[in-house]
């Protein structure tokens, strides 16, 4: 009970202030804001929080995740119901949901086989690769993904008597999930594994000769990353309703990239950062400009945060923090910018 | 002969499969090979389009591989570069009435914002690979959104040069009617083309990287890049250079593509992902690595398409696993 306590009281009293916001959030929003902005928000901040697993802790920058996501994703209508006349076999929901996220995990778990084995940049490009393939082999395949179509006609449970897609009770199962993923990622990251995981991305080959190995944590990780993204892909398809190949296009696989570095790398919050920037962009970018040059102000935002603050939104804050913080006391932010480019790219030259 | 006296049951196995392809493309087929192949045009022609394909493929991924080589820098903008490259060329061969003027026009653009791609972005983020990696990400997205802009949705289809266009007759027999009379392959002038090109152009590229001493340069660069800077040579104008020819070549590809098949919005990725795959296979940096890669891949993706369609694009996939289970730098990478 002690050292829970104490775990409790490391937290930064900050977050207790976040997360009292986020839950009294739906009584003051709208339901387009608790849904659309809210819940959406939350589910590309999960896929994102994936990546930033795989690429923040391991060095491996995967634009698979959201194919991994996409996966679970029509793992629901295929094993469960759907409108269209292709399978559903109708399994229950306490089978299903696991279920679709297990598939997702070991999904990923593959592209991290096929994958692990590259560094770097070799990583994002096998990666894309997959992405790219999976995607035309679902616009493909009528047996199982039902082609360009895809699946529609997928309901969210009703239980507790609560209808799960409603506003308000969609956008807590979301909070929930993120909350508990988030709280996962910041533990883990200091647990042994997670440690072992960044040295791993600092220098694989001294650990390799310290008798780690390399491999297969870096496939674990990708398991855990892939446990994140299924999450993340079955709330999609309860949130859309549908998916089809467009879901898992490779736009959208560069969109969780967008989303993850404009967030940033260095800490499981950036990703819901970014998920953030992104959907109120979307949203709210029409106003300003038109909406078919979406995509420019988007390319635009992540090439001007890539050029001039590596550490994405976070990196801002961070540094406005320590400067706002060195007078009193002379306890900065412990990571600087420069200090992670360069260890991005140590992480890629060695 | 080396290669022949050091692994004589590889090399037997290579010349029989190159005598069975011989055969399978001259001899008048018997029916027996017909109930299990299908008629012996279909046959030929899937092999003649996969290797224009292919063509087409390695003039894509062969300046995407030269700038990885040397650069170590992935350029995800490379299918951007073919893309604008075939609506330049479009733009210009419209104006001027002038295909072999677009195609040229559409090179030396492209070089030019090869040139200024590596001055304005890449020389100050040189060695930081992954940030040069999103950078070029974040320029493709906004690059196709505003070939969108100007451009449109519509698909263009490029008028080959007189000269190219029709049918020629091969010396391939592809059936023999019940009179006796012999029927010849046909197949489009303008592909027979495409793969010349693609043919030069690696013969070029070859010439270029081993028998010149700029290509000495670009050799010597690609294996250490801080010994060549020593030696006095201005490293900068090389990566220039080079990435000035990946560049251009990706715009010329653009106008051949464009003309074989057609220029409309997605092809860059397409493209992209052709190169990637491409490069992955055959090795990054290795020219002729990009020509195997490209070669297996052009004619998988055809022969799958011919005869088992749905899953002509997993084939691709599954050649890309099994390259990499076995030689993850891929198959001529070092």
């Amino acid at each position: 009970m002690t050292e829970e306590q104490s775990l409790l009281s490391r937290v930064h009293p900050g977050w207790w202030v976040l997360g009292a916001l986020l839950i009294v959030y739906p009584w003051i929003a709208t339901d387009f804001f608790t849904y659309q902005i809210g819940g959406y928000t939350l589910i590309l901040g999960l896929i994102a929080l994936s990546l930033m697993i795989l690429a923040g802790y391991g060095g491996m920058v995967s634009l698979a995740q959201i194919t991994v996501a996409g996966i679970a994703a029509y793992a629901i209508p295929i094993f469960g119901e759907n409108s269209v006349d292709v399978l559903g076999l109708g399994w229950p929901g306490w089978v299903l949901y696991p279920f679709a996220i297990f598939v997702a995990a070991l999904f990923s778990t593959l592209v991290g086989l096929i994958s692990v084995r590259t560094e770097g940049i070799y990583t994002i490009m096998i990666t894309l690769a997959i992405a790219v393939s999976f995607f035309f082999f679902a616009r493909q395949n009528y047996a199982f993904f039902n082609g360009f179509q895809g699946f529609s006609g997928v309901d969210a449970p009703r239980f507790w008597g609560v209808y799960w897609r409603d506003p308000t009770p969609f956008y807590y199962l979301c909070l929930a999930a993120s909350a508990f993923f988030f709280a996962a990622v910041a533990y883990g990251a200091n647990s042994t594994f997670g440690l072992t995981l960044q040295a791993i991305r600092d220098n694989p080959r001294r650990m390799s000769a310290l008798g780690y190995n390399v491999i297969a944590h870096r496939v674990y990780a990708f398991f855990l990353a892939g446990i994140v993204a299924g999450t993340a892909g079955v709330l999609l398809v309860l949130f859309n309703g549908r998916v089809s190949p467009g879901t898992i296009g490779v736009d959208i696989a560069i969109d969780i990239l967008v989303i993850a570095v404009v967030g940033g790398l260095r800490h499981p919050i950036g990703p819901f950062v970014g998920a953030l920037a992104f959907v109120l962009l979307e949203n709210f970018a029409i106003d300003l400009i038109d909406r078919e040059r979406f995509n420019t102000v988007i390319g635009l935002a992540f090439l001007l945060v890539v050029f001039f603050s590596p550490d994405g939104l976070i990196g801002l804050w961070q540094k406005a923090a320590a400067r706002f913080q060195r007078p009193s006391l002379d306890r900065a932010s412990p990571t600087s910018a420069s200090e992670t480019s360069d260890k991005l790219a140590k992480a890629d030259n060695s | 002969m080396n290669s022949l006296r050091r692994n004589p049951v590889a090399s037997a196995a290579w010349l029989l499969f190159a005598v069975v392809l011989v055969w399978l493309i001259f001899a008048i087929w018997p029916e027996w090979l017909i109930d299990i192949l299908g008629r012996k045009k279909t046959f030929v022609t899937t092999l003649l389009n996969g290797l224009t394909l292919a063509g087409l493929y390695f003039l894509v991924a062969s300046g995407f591989t030269l700038v990885f080589g040397l650069m170590r820098n992935v350029n995800l903008a490379h299918g951007s570069m073919y893309l604008l490259g075939g609506y330049i060329g479009w733009e210009v061969a419209e104006a001027t009435g002038s295909w072999i003027f677009g195609a040229a026009v559409a090179f030396f653009a492209l070089a030019i914002v090869g040139v200024l791609l590596q001055l304005v972005v890449f020389q100050r983020m040189q060695g930081d690979d992954l940030r040069q990696t999103l950078v070029t990400i974040g320029i493709s997205i906004v690059a196709a959104d505003l070939m969108l802009a100007v451009w449109s949705g519509t698909t263009y289809q490029y008028q080959p040069p007189e000269v190219l266009f029709g049918a020629t007759e091969l010396p391939i027999i592809s059936a023999v009617r019940s009179n006796g009379t012999e029927v010849f392959l046909k197949y489009p002038t303008y592909r027979l083309t495409v793969l010349f090109v693609a043919i030069a152009v690696g013969v070029a590229l070859w010439l270029f990287l081993n028998r010149t001493k700029l290509g000495m340069m670009v050799r010597a660069g690609v294996d250490d890049r801080e010994m060549l800077a020593a030696t006095g040579v201005n490293v900068n104008l090389v990566f220039a250079c080079v990435f000035a020819i990946g560049a251009g070549l990706a715009g010329f590809a653009g106008v051949i593509g464009g003309t074989a098949l057609s220029i409309a919005p997605g092809e860059d990725i397409r493209y992209l992902l052709a190169s990637l795959v491409v490069v992955i296979v055959g090795g990054m940096g290795s020219v002729s690595g990009a020509a195997i890669g490209a070669l297996l891949i052009g004619l998988a993706e055809q022969f799958g398409l011919a005869y088992f369609p749905t899953y002509g694009v997993v084939l691709t996939f599954l050649i890309m696993i099994g390259v990499l289970a076995v030689r993850p730098q891929g198959i001529m990478g070092s």
